[in-house]
């Protein structure tokens, strides 16, 4: 594991006057895949957004391979080589799945000659969504809506992926298939991932390191095995378990 | 589709039995009741008229012609519910798909219709049945067909809810008026540099609605709308305020004037007899062109990235920003494009009528032309066309009919969005295609939304 790629230091961001993220210090270093755990309304979300530039951060800096991000508007940030799946998906429903992928490619400056080359990497990693091809977006399953956000994202050959809540809503088959789709693409071409997560056991077991969250700030940092393996981890996050 | 058909069809269908005894008794029930209504309606409605008589209103009773309204609502009624609603056991199945085949072979078929279209028009004016009347309605409905596409920029791709696109018509006719009578330029020169100001407006009018969407942009919009009106009619030093600019330069064709008299006139150079229907072919021409191009460049920028973004923005503005697309210039760069072609659009307006004044520009432009585009089913160029054609043509085709005309018009709209809610052409063409072109159907695009 070589440097970071990613650090935020010292990051407060405020909705009006209602503070969200308290201090927040993290590091994703290059190749890794990092987890966020925390409960509904922890701030994972909004450090997400922070990191992309919207809403920017009252305090703190954030930093991408060096180059300091935290007032740079959110179009920006992402030519940098930085790709979101949102929380929710947010795919462009009354688009065709082959039109929302070619959004995705518009990160990619070199998209008109590996366009095609990408689309078959897509289709590769969900071959459902190849059968999918012509078919508007906002008639998928869940699954598929979150399959295609992730394939989207990666259309613009990132060098870190934001990943906000892939697990939200589906079955427990299709987060494992997701999951799975992660971890290979961490382990067969170095993609950086940093996940934001509630469920808690998957996201642990899939991460190198994580970090917990509680009401805006990080309370924990370990690697995951450790996470996982703790006594207040498991009360808090894994009741109900292993699923 | 077939479900809102079945609603529909569903107050007829409840009261039928499967016997023929009881289906009849059925019917004859529904339609008492339909006739019932139609009497409680045409009581207000229909019963009474005033006519001025001598010292005050005289009130005549019209019983006659109520008698015969609900006669009327009751055999009709009758009618449907005994042989059309009721022919097999799934009715409005047949009407439903015969809808939706209807709809998708106008989808399907937009290829060769285009072009047929096209052509025809190119030929109207030669065609033996065209006259005055015909060439100065497809001017008007003309005119309409390019503010529906250039409003459809805005709203349809955009998803912005504009309703104060006639600021932009008046921009463009005020700067082309303006420019023309100050300094004498010809209509040519003029024109580009009406619709560059319109476009102007439209990135002044984009900076404060950035943030804005929806029913708050929407009344904004509305706002500026008025605002540009109103200055309009009280800058008097400027534009002359109520009066107008009278007297604009009619477009030339290579220099020639559409004259009667003068020494270098379109008649005399090709010694033909003057007629002034040359002036209005000419104009027909003009705009035909001017649509056109609205057109091809609205397809055109659709297979663009801009385009593309446009309706990426319509569909989901964070989306859009986390694949790094800048919300700022492509909203503006949409009402810069959808104000310009507006801008266009009032240029011709102001050279064709030589005279223009505020009264043009009011809301209820902004209203008819929103109404065409949201008709033609949003984001379909040949809806939008469709539609021009009938509100327009269908607004002068009912004139004879004095007050009842806009109850006509109301009546066809409230049919129109009860049967085919996303519009006449209620599909999306993708903008890529891999093997075959495909549309969506209308029946998976959920209302309300874009």
């Amino acid at each position: 594991m070589s440097s970071a790629m990613l650090s935020v230091k010292a990051v407060e961001t405020f909705y009006g006057k209602i503070q969200a993220l308290r201090s927040v210090d993290l590091e994703v270093r290059k190749g890794e895949i990092v987890t966020m755990i925390g409960s509904n309304g922890a701030g994972k979300t909004t450090l997400m957004m922070t990191i992309c530039g919207s809403p920017q951060a009252r305090t703190g800096r954030i930093l991408f391979e060096g180059t300091d991000i935290t007032a740079m508007p959110t179009h920006d940030i992402m030519h940098l080589g930085i790709a979101q799946s949102p929380e929710g998906r947010r795919i462009f429903p009354r688009m065709t799945v082959v039109e929302n992928l070619q959004m995705g490619s518009i990160l990619n400056k070199d998209a008109e000659a590996t366009f095609d080359e990408d689309l078959k990497k897509s289709y590769d990693l969900f071959p459902i969504l190849k059968s999918r091809e012509t078919q508007r977006a906002g008639t998928l399953s869940g699954g598929e809506q979150q399959m295609l956000a992730i394939a989207r994202a990666l259309m613009g050959r990132p060098k870190l992926l934001l990943l906000d809540e892939p697990s939200l809503g589906l079955a427990p088959l299709i987060v494992r298939q997701i999951f799975d789709v992660i971890r290979d693409l961490n382990k067969n071409s170095g993609l950086t991932v940093f996940l934001v997560e509630q469920n808690a056991y998957h996201a642990l077991r899939l991460a190198h390191r994580g970090y917990v969250m509680v009401n805006g700030k990080i309370t924990m940092s370990a690697t995951g095995a450790e996470l996982l393996a703790r006594d207040d981890i498991k009360s808090a996050y894994l009741e109900g378990g292993a699923h | 589709m077939s479900e809102l058909a079945d609603k529909t069809a569903g107050a007829g269908q409840g009261t039928h039995g499967t016997a023929s005894g009881p289906k009849i008794i059925g019917a004859l029930k529904d339609a008492a009741i339909a006739g019932v209504i139609a009497l409680l309606l045409a009581i207000p409605i229909l019963s009474f008229r005033t006519i001025p008589g001598d010292g005050g209103l005289a009130m005549y009773s019209r019983w006659r012609e109520v008698a015969i309204a609900v006669a009327a609502v009751f055999t009709g009624r009758l009618l449907l519910n005994l042989f059309w609603w009721s022919q097999s056991g799934t009715p409005s199945r047949t009407k439903a798909s015969a809808l939706k085949s209807l709809s998708s072979l106008l989808s399907s078929s937009t290829r060769f219709i285009a072009p047929a279209v096209i052509i025809f028009a190119f030929l109207l004016p030669f065609m033996p049945f065209s006259n005055r009347y015909i060439m100065e309605l497809a001017v008007l409905v003309l005119t309409y067909v390019m503010l529906g596409w250039g409003l459809n920029i805005v709203v349809g791709l955009a998803g912005l809810l504009d309703l104060g696109y006639v600021a932009f018509y008046a921009v463009g006719a005020y700067s082309f008026a303006l420019l023309a009578t100050t300094f004498g330029w010809s209509f040519w020169i003029c024109l580009p540099l009406a619709g560059i100001l319109a476009a102007m407006w439209g990135v002044i009018l984009g900076f404060p609605v950035l943030r804005l969407r929806g029913d708050y942009l929407a009344i904004v919009t509305l706002a500026f709308g008025e605002i540009v009106r109103i200055v309009l009619l009280n800058w008097y030093t400027f534009t002359g305020g109520p009066d107008g600019i009278s007297s604009i330069p009619r477009p030339t064709f290579f220099g020639l004037e559409f004259k009667r008299f003068g020494d270098n006139t379109f008649a005399q150079y090709f010694g033909l007899e003057y007629s002034s229907l040359h002036r209005i072919i000419f104009l027909f021409y003009i705009i035909l062109i001017l649509a056109l191009i609205t057109n091809f460049a609205t397809m055109k920028l659709r297979r663009l990235p801009i385009g593309r973004a446009w309706e990426a923005l319509r569909e989901d503005e964070i989306a859009c920003k986390a694949l790094g697309i800048n919300t700022t210039t492509t909203k503006l760069s949409a009402f810069a494009i959808g104000a310009m072609f507006g801008g266009f659009a009032g240029s011709f307006f102001a050279t064709k009528q030589g005279f223009i004044s505020p009264e043009s520009f009011v809301f209820l432009e902004s209203a008819l032309i929103l109404a065409i585009v949201v008709l033609g089913g949003m984001g379909s160029q040949i809806g939008i066309a469709i539609a021009a054609v009938a509100m327009i043509g269908g607004i002068e085709l009912f004139r004879d009919l004095a007050e009842y005309r806009m109850l006509i018009f109301g009546l066809a709209m409230v049919l129109i969005m009860v049967w085919k809610p996303r519009g006449l052409v209620g599909t999306r063409t993708p903008s890529i295609f891999l093997k075959e072109k495909k549309t969506i159907s209308a029946d998976l695009v959920q209302e309300g939304h874009g």
